[in-house]
């Protein structure tokens, strides 16, 4: 198999759209058909261009939802004024062909072997190249305790809510919300900070591994709390995206 | 907009390296501090992509792609350590121009 592939070439491929599920008011998930898929590991990403009629073509990277093994899935956040999450959250539809290639990374990856606890921190859709860690660990049977910790604006930007409410064993999720509150709220409120840190992350002496994934802002604040909590900086593992605002 | 991490130059790394280099240990050839290239930081705004060490801030890498050709300089590095790639560890990363697709 190995040897049949050119080492270290990445092609783009058309993949076909089998299904496009809305999680939030921007955000969906696109599930994809591809024949040639290499398969992925948990926490990579993909690349997706799309090509204009006039030949201009954008591409942006978006993280795997999807746990190794499973269809190939993304889920994408419309941002205002983007030139290509418009399109994958507004017009794509089922039946349609979409430009990609990947899978893209081998820093901020989870394997059962990796071990735990695991300490998950998301920045809004920070939280899908964790969903597709959970998955995996879930799929492998590991039982490696997790921790997610969510920040979101509000409840209805939560992702992947019900699914984290059921599905996972031996995880905890908390949720901090930045901008407002349903009534009777119970979670977390305000920007995540070195007091929510120090209350919900394992200690330091557990040898956790973290993961954070969310706006760059988020991630450092979240990444220098962690490190000032004793987590050796090896351990806490970093994705940034550009900022959204408000997590 | 804000800055990234070296996550987001994957695919182009694995372009012009041949492999996946997000993992691959870097050596700033300013203040020596080591780091996964992933934890680089990646300003994709110029009109090239420039990446700096996060602890001293000075340039480490810099690719420019215009017609299907990659113009990468490295010299800001002390060394990739990734094994097996074209550039490993104690060599003189350098200056190079890459193919890396077709010309548009």
């Amino acid at each position: 198999m190995e040897r049949t592939a050119v080492r270290g070439r990445l092609t783009w491929q058309t993949a076909a759209v089998t299904s496009v599920t809305r999680e939030t008011a921007s955000v969906v998930t696109i599930q994809l058909d591809l024949p040639d898929w290499p398969g992925h590991r948990a926490g990579q990403h993909l690349e997706v261009r799309l090509t204009a009629d006039d030949g201009y073509q954008a591409e942006r990277e978006y993280s795997i939802a999807s746990a190794p093994g499973e269809p190939l899935a993304i889920t994408v956040e419309r941002l205002e004024g983007g030139e290509v999450s418009p399109y994958l959250t507004e017009e794509l539809r089922a039946g349609d062909e979409l430009e990609l290639r990947g899978p893209i990374g081998g820093y901020f990856v989870w394997e059962p072997g990796d071990g735990g606890p695991l300490l998950l921190l998301a920045g809004g859709s920070g939280v899908v190249p964790l969903r597709s860690i959970l998955r995996h660990r879930h799929r492998a049977g590991s039982d490696v305790p997790a921790h997610l910790l969510y920040s979101a604006r509000t409840w209805p930007d939560v992702i992947y809510c019900d699914e984290l409410d059921k599905d996972y064993d031996h995880l905890q999720v908390s949720y901090t919300l930045t901008r407002s509150q349903p009534p009777g709220w119970t979670g977390y409120t305000g920007r995540i900070n070195q007091a929510l840190l120090a209350e919900v992350a394992w200690p330091a002496e557990a040898r956790p591994l973290a993961y954070i994934c969310g706006p760059t802002s988020f991630v450092e604040t979240a990444a220098a709390e962690l490190v000032g909590l004793g987590y050796p900086p090896e351990k806490v593992k970093t994705e940034r995206f550009g900022a959204t605002g408000g997590h | 907009m804000d800055a990234l991490d070296g996550n987001v130059i994957g695919g182009l790394l694995i372009d012009v390296f041949g492999a996946e280099m997000t993992a691959a240990g870097s050596t700033c050839g300013t203040c020596g501090a080591t780091r996964p290239v992933a934890e680089l930081v990646v300003y994709r705004q110029a009109p090239g992509i420039v990446v700096r060490c996060r602890t001293c801030g000075n340039v480490v890498m810099v690719f420019v792609t215009r017609h299907g050709v990659t113009g990468i300089d490295l010299s800001g590095l002390a060394s990739l350590s990734e094994p097996g790639s074209a550039l490993s560890g104690g060599q003189d990363p350098g200056h190079g121009c890459l193919r890396t697709g077709t010309p548009k």
